[in-house]
């Protein structure tokens, strides 16, 4: 009963916020924005904050996440003198473009957008829908605030986030950086709404970074949506590294044009609570979709990756792996949804998540889910859960190597399966490092930053 | 150098080793031989330190310390060496880094400073040539997608490096063809020295002709039935098991 009541509260409590705050919401946001707020509130509020009763949410209670007093940023604030100088995350040698989001707002004035080539674009959503909306009513429409209520409650509060465009055949030679700041005085909630189109023949890597400054609750609700035009290829990185007072919900769409590939990777280094929604539509014959996921947890952190590949033409190849290493009490889940539509023949299809248990209160859900509606297709999908390898352990320490230093070299061996796939050198050693560190029961941090005891 | 006395050992309640006694003296040579399932790897096993065996009774001792006590790290550091009936395949640790790791082990345990990769490569390589390792497998995964003889001569690969005192071959020849068996019998000869002992469990005569051997030893249902010189290995080949089995 009382999660029943918990519940109404809830809704009530950001019921009555969105009433407070329209003005604030609609103010200074384009038609394209605005347009979409009413409705998607009204959705919101009827799926409600998911608990485990919503299908999608099986393994994951976000009703605690929400419970703080938070306090949103609903404009742009005094920017920070120089947001390079509170993030120093050394990535050596990542020779990168980057730019910043602060709170959610895209920081034009720390970014360093002015050495990208010709016609590319990088710049605030704010910015964008008021000066170039044609260019988001051509693609965004893939996040549909009616199939998940967090979805929805992006779309309502969303003001800023980043827009990245890239040309017909450009092909970056250097890849982007973003990093998403949360820093504030007191719990926050933050909104992020990204858009990310790549044209035919182009050519993309991205990395986004998530930090976080302070020791306070934070809940930050991003949804980003990538097109992919026919022949792009789009490599797309997200390093999560929060404190254990943080949750993150990510709701990532792509849509894939013909002989497009797309390929993303997810490591979650570090969080309070981790949920990932990953949603892939191969709208084009020839597709090539790869999406691979890390996550290290300890004390009481949850991830939960939830998946979904909709193969809607023919001859396309999807390829998922998954890997979670779990310590002390934390718990995970992998939900993988592969849907093969009637036509699309010829499909190729392949799901694996592999989970490394570390001690027996740990735990991990794993869900794959086949809907294939088309007769000559190849699916494939498997699972594992299981501790460490004894026998080769044991070989291990029979040459001297000790038992730390053992288990060590064979969770990074586990790791080594998804980090190897990582094509941004300097990128893939780095998180080797910080897997390496994480492992050790270091913070896999960079140096410069430290949350103390409490991670 | 290695004192076994009196050894009894289980194995999820069932007893396989039924008071072994063993004496091995620095420069020693002791094979053992006996049929399949009568305790060789068991027995083997327990010296390296595998936790799954049960030490019901006995005592071994190696250098006069107490061997059961230790950790398998700690064994190994300290100069014995099991070359696996089986070696384990672990994907995703590096060949290299493996090896690296557990020599430097070795070296630090010695007092002596750990080596930088240019100079373990060195050492790698010519140790490689030594026993005739295709330079190709130290690019993979430890033992990953080696071939049975592969395996083998990994293992000897590894005590050519480590330089045990007390090297353990369980079966190192069984699955080699007869050029690499020299080879690894060369491997194993070239540790030979008046500190250094070696005790090979083998079901065959041949590598005996290769490694020759003060003692053989005959286990027969966990214990050790009968030991003479190596003239043994050669009554062996030419009669079998079937008398020991009806004396026993
Ligand atoms: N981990 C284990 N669990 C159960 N039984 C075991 C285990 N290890 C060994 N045994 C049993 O102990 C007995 C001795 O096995 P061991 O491997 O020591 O024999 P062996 O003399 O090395 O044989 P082979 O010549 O075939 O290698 C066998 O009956 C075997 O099945
Ligand atoms: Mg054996």
């Amino acid at each position: 009963m009382s999660v029943t009541i918990e519940k109404v509260d809830l809704s009530l409590k950001y019921t009555a916020y969105y009433k407070q705050v329209k003005e604030e919401l609609f103010e200074g946001s384009s038609d394209i924005l605005n347009d979409q707020r009413n409705k998607a509130f009204q959705s919101f509020v009827m799926q409600g904050i998911p608990t485990r009763k919503n299908e999608d949410y099986k393994y994951t209670n976000l009703h605690p996440s929400f419970a703080p007093e938070f306090a949103f940023v609903h404009s742009r604030t005094d920017e920070e003198a120089n947001l390079q100088e509170i993030f120093r995350c050394d990535v050596p040698q990542l020779d990168t473009t980057l730019a910043f989001v602060y709170n959610g707002w895209f920081s034009k004035k720390s970014s360093a957008i002015d050495r990208l080539p010709e016609g590319v674009i990088l710049d605030s959503l704010e910015n964008i829908s008021k000066e170039r909306p044609e260019l988001l009513s051509k693609y965004a429409s893939l996040a549909n605030p009616d199939e998940d209520p967090m979805v929805a409650m992006n779309t309502a509060f969303a003001k800023d986030g980043f827009f990245l465009f890239v040309p017909k055949g450009v092909v970056l030679d250097k890849a982007i950086q973003i990093i998403n700041l949360m820093k504030g005085s007191s719990d926050l909630l933050v909104t992020q709404r990204n858009y990310i189109c790549v044209e035919e023949g182009a050519k993309l890597q991205l990395l986004l970074c998530d930090h976080s400054e302070n020791q306070n609750n934070y809940l930050s609700n991003s949804v980003t949506e990538v097109f992919a035009g026919s022949n792009a290829e789009v490599e797309f990185y997200a390093l999560q590294n929060q404190h254990n007072k943080a949750t993150s919900i990510h709701s990532v769409f792509v849509e894939q044009q013909r002989d497009s590939r797309v390929t993303t990777h997810t490591a979650s280094l570090h969080g309070g609570l981790i949920r990932n929604n990953l949603k892939f539509i191969l709208n084009g014959e020839n597709c090539e979709a790869n999406m691979y996921g890390i996550s290290f947890l300890d004390k009481k952190q949850h991830a939960d990756n939830f998946t979904q590949v909709i193969h809607a033409k023919p001859h396309c190849v999807s390829n998922q792996v998954y890997k979670n290493v779990l310590d002390e009490q934390s718990t995970g889940a992998f939900s993988g949804r592969i849907h093969v539509v009637r036509d699309a023949q010829k499909t190729n299809a392949f799901q694996r998540n592999n989970n490394l248990l570390l001690t027996d209160q740990a735990t991990m859900q794993t869900k794959p889910q086949l809907i294939i509606d088309a007769d000559d297709v190849k699916c494939s999908h498997g699972a594992t859960v299981g501790q460490i390898d004894e026998e080769a352990l044991f070989y291990l320490r029979a040459r001297g190597i000790d038992e730390d230093k053992a288990r060590l070299m064979m969770m990074n061996a586990f790791a080594h399966e998804v980090i190897q796939e990582i094509k941004l050198e300097p990128l893939r050693e780095r998180i080797d490092e910080l897997v390496d560190k994480r492992l050790r029961g270091e913070l896999a941090r960079c140096h410069e930053c430290s949350y103390g005891k409490d991670c | 150098m290695l004192s076994i006395k009196d050894l009894y050992v289980s194995v999820e309640g069932m007893e396989i080793l039924k008071g072994i006694n063993l004496e091995v003296k620095p420069g020693e040579v002791h094979a053992i031989m006996g049929p399949n399932g009568s305790g060789k790897s068991t027995l083997a096993n327990v010296l390296a330190g595998k936790e799954e065996y049960e030490v019901t009774s006995g005592s071994v001792l190696f250098d006069g310390e107490d061997l059961l006590d230790k950790a398998p790290e700690d064994r190994a550091k300290d100069g014995l060496f099991l070359s696996f009936q089986y070696p384990v395949e672990i994907p995703g640790v590096p060949m290299v880094n493996f090896l690296k790791s557990a020599v430097n082990e070795h070296r630090k345990h010695k007092g002596e400073k750990e080596l930088t990769a240019g100079e373990f490569l060195k050492l790698m390589r010519e140790k490689m040539d030594m026993v005739d390792m295709h330079p190709n497998l130290t690019n993979r995964s430890v033992n990953e997608g080696f071939s049975g003889g592969e395996k083998k001569k990994n293992e000897i690969f590894q005590m050519a490096l480590l330089e045990p005192r007390l090297a353990i071959l369980d079966e190192t020849d069984s699955g080699l063809d007869i050029d690499a068996l020299k080879t690894v019998a060369n491997g194993v000869n070239a540790l030979r020295s008046p500190e250094r002992s070696a005790i090979v469990v083998t079901h065959y005569q041949r590598l005996l002709d290769y490694i020759v051997p003060d003692f053989v030893h005959i286990l027969y249902k966990g214990k050790i039935v009968k030991t003479a010189g190596k003239e043994l290995a050669l009554e062996l080949e030419e009669k079998g098991y079937d008398w020991i089995k009806t004396e026993n």
